[in-house]
């Protein structure tokens, strides 16, 4: 029998190497006249660990880690005759980091073949749509509003009471629209989930399709994820040629079908109605809410747009899952989420957990701190527009409510790290330079406001007038959080503020902590 | 590194025509000339605007709002630096730093002898692995000072 040899095609593993460890895999198999079969599968999301490479045995899957390609022919001796090897990891389900987490939405992740319908469905892929295609509307709705869920894009808004919204309107058409402009730092959770199960998208958008009577979804993915828009098409056509999309889906009456669409490099495009503004051919200027989208959404009609991990949290939870998935969690925030550590840290990666576990535990246990080795002293939560939490703040649970009750935000759950040698008012003032950079221009606070922000933290640095200065600042980060029409103008005040607030000590001509670290 | 097509009015006609019966075709078709030219050319604008019935203003409108769509050639590589928070905290302002004074060009700008095109990029989802650059859609991660000289090295060959 073959060897069956698992190599990440994941973007991060490929920007280490996965690809030459795959071909080095190719060449070392041959000259040993040894028939392996390469699958290249998703990652599993520790990605200190990548490229990290699997190998199937009676067992289960042993893995090794990280691989570099000059490790490959005494790891493929090692694998053929189950022997020690100083890269060997054991058995992938058992390593404690995966071990530890709730995976619920990145259940296949790594696991399965991403350009394979049946190994998707080998693994319990489908039986969301399946269910859903013997029930009415409204139980979907009933399900979805049950299990908690709330988008996962950042917002937090209700998923079963948008679809419910977009199901009652009379139209006749109406869309599915999939948010895969995931551009802020820190997080790739979107675009691991697209590379590695890319299936588990197109079931849950079309879970909803037939659930609010929409018969197009469109895939929106950012210009800078050429993997995950290459993944998704591949995936598409293989779920049309299994019947999964088009017309009658599954035997059924409905019909549904996708289309991929790719971003251009503007942030702001992430902001859901600059976001149709874009998908309809326009710029990508933000429109005045309301009319909400559910009512006049893309090409004026009804339509449900949802982030990547909203829409993938939906098959578990229609496979019967609803009230299981409801049962993680606390308070408002049900579920699990799949929460990407990053920045300067020692295990990095992507962490599916319920809601409710601490920053704390996820920056020094998950985490365990930063790849430097040097004390952590912030971590921004939640992307560009979110918030610098200092180490007092550790025990704050990961929960939407209990972020916002301390000025922060979970946002997408990117969690960056920094060490002692952060300069905070240099973050601060990039908050505000890629604020200008970004915005769409559309309302004055966001557009004037960011500049003259940068400006003015410039002369704090420079010494000018710095308890005067410090006040413009604050002054303006309230106009702007108050004034501006989208989260981009509205959230940018969260790093500036919480820099100021928590940091205030770098916020002088020479920042101390510069002055410590050196 | 890509090579590209040179312009041709009949050849952007036809990718034009390929595109235009989608529903919202500006950026498919913009995205479809880059690839085939390597850069948005200017006669190429109103002939969108033809083909979609709209003004050439909404055409320059849109080219001109993204940040990926290039009004004239790239250098022969384009390499693109994560300059976003993830890469920050991780050393990425020190190694941007380092590619700027290797090619001589500020971010943004091109090599005189058009060889490199250093641009700054927000986020290649590659926040674990960070630092992180693509050179001409290749993807490198973990970087330090001598990943990112080999990288320099090779765009100037």
């Amino acid at each position: 029998m073959k060897m069956r040899i698992f190599v990440p095609r994941d973007a991060a593993a490929i920007s280490v190497g996965a690809d030459e460890v795959a071909l080095a895999f190719e060449q070392a198999a041959e000259k040993r006249e040894l028939p392996i079969n390469i699958i290249r599968n998703g990652s599993r999301g520790l990605l200190w660990l990548e490229p990290m490479v699997e190998v199937a045995t009676v067992k289960g899957r042993v893995a090794y880690g990280p691989v570099s390609p000059a490790d490959v022919p005494s790891l493929l001796d090692a694998m053929a005759s189950n022997g020690p090897h100083p890269l060997r990891l054991g058995l992938a389900d058992e390593i404690p980091w995966l071990k530890r987490q709730t995976r619920l939405t990145f259940a296949r992740c790594g696991i399965t073949d991403p350009r394979s319908v049946e190994d998707y469905r080998a693994h319990d892929g489908y039986k969301g749509l399946e269910r859903a295609l013997t029930l009415t509307s409204d139980a979907i709705l009933a399900d979805v509003t049950a299990s908690g869920l709330r988008g996962r894009g950042g917002a937090g808004f209700p998923t079963g009471i948008k679809w419910k919204t977009v199901a009652q309107a009379t139209a006749d058409r109406k869309f599915i629209v999939c948010n895969a402009d995931e551009g802020d730092s820190g997080t790739f959770a979107d675009r691991m989930i697209m590379e590695g199960d890319p299936f588990v998208v197109i079931e849950g958008m079309t879970i909803a399709g037939i659930t609010v009577g929409a018969t197009k979804g469109y895939i929106y993915i950012r210009s800078e994820y050429p993997h995950a828009v290459e993944a998704m098409n591949a995936a598409i056509v293989a779920a049309r040629r299994a019947g999964y999309l088009g017309q009658r889906i599954g035997g059924s009456a409905h019909s549904f079908d996708l289309e991929v669409r790719v971003g251009a490099g503007a942030y702001v495009c992430g902001e859901e109605t600059s976001l149709l503004e874009s998908l309809e051919g326009r710029r990508g200027l933000v429109r005045a809410k309301p009319p909400l989208p559910a009512h006049k959404g893309l090409f004026g009609k009804p339509s449900v747009i949802n982030n990547v991990l909203s829409f993938a949290a939906i098959p578990f939870i229609l496979a019967g899952g609803a009230k299981a998935y409801a049962d993680f969690g606390m308070g408002r925030s049900r579920g699990t989420m799949p929460i990407q550590l990053a920045g300067n840290v020692k295990y990095g990666g992507l962490f599916e957990t319920a809601f409710g576990i601490t920053l704390g535990e996820l920056v020094d246990e998950v985490a365990g701190g930063t790849f430097t080795g040097r004390p952590v002293r912030a971590v921004q939560v939640g992307g560009p527009l979110g918030a610098y939490f200092p180490r007092a703040l550790f025990d704050t649970p990961f929960d939407y409510e209990a972020f916002a009750a301390r000025d922060g935000l979970i946002g997408h759950a990117g969690i960056v790290i920094f060490d002692d040698t952060v300069d905070m008012l240099k973050q601060a003032r990039f908050a505000m330079e890629f604020c200008a950079i970004e915005s769409c221009g559309k309302c004055t606070p966001c557009r004037i406001g960011s500049t003259r922000g940068v400006e003015t933290i410039d002369k704090i640095r420079a010494g000018e007038r710095v308890e005067q200065n410090l006040a413009i600042v604050e002054d303006l980060c309230n106009t702007m959080k108050f004034g501006s029409l989208c989260a981009l103008g509205g959230f940018t005040p969260y790093p500036v503020v919480s820099a100021l607030k928590h940091f205030r000590e770098d916020f002088s001509p020479a920042p101390k902590s510069l002055q410590a670290a050196e | 590194m890509s090579v590209y097509e040179p312009w041709d009015a009949g050849r952007g006609a036809e990718i034009i025509s390929e595109h235009s019966h989608l529903e919202g075709a500006t950026l498919v078709i913009l995205h479809a000339l880059q690839e085939a030219f390597g850069y948005v050319p200017e006669p190429a604008i109103p002939m969108v605007a033809e083909a979609l019935s709209l003004t050439r203003a909404e055409v320059h409108g849109v080219f001109t709002f993204y940040h990926d769509f290039r009004h004239k050639p790239a250098g022969k590589h384009v390499l693109k630096i994560c300059r976003a928070e993830a890469c920050q905290a991780a050393g990425g302002d020190a190694l941007a730093a380092r590619a700027e004074a290797r090619l001589g060009v500020a971010i943004g700008n091109t090599t005189a002898d058009e060889r490199v095109t250093l641009e700054p990029i927000y986020c290649l989802g590659l926040c674990a692995t960070a630092p992180s650059a693509m050179l001409d859609g290749r993807l490198v991660g973990r970087l330090d000072e001598a990943r990112i000289d080999a990288l320099i090295a090779e765009a100037q060959r």
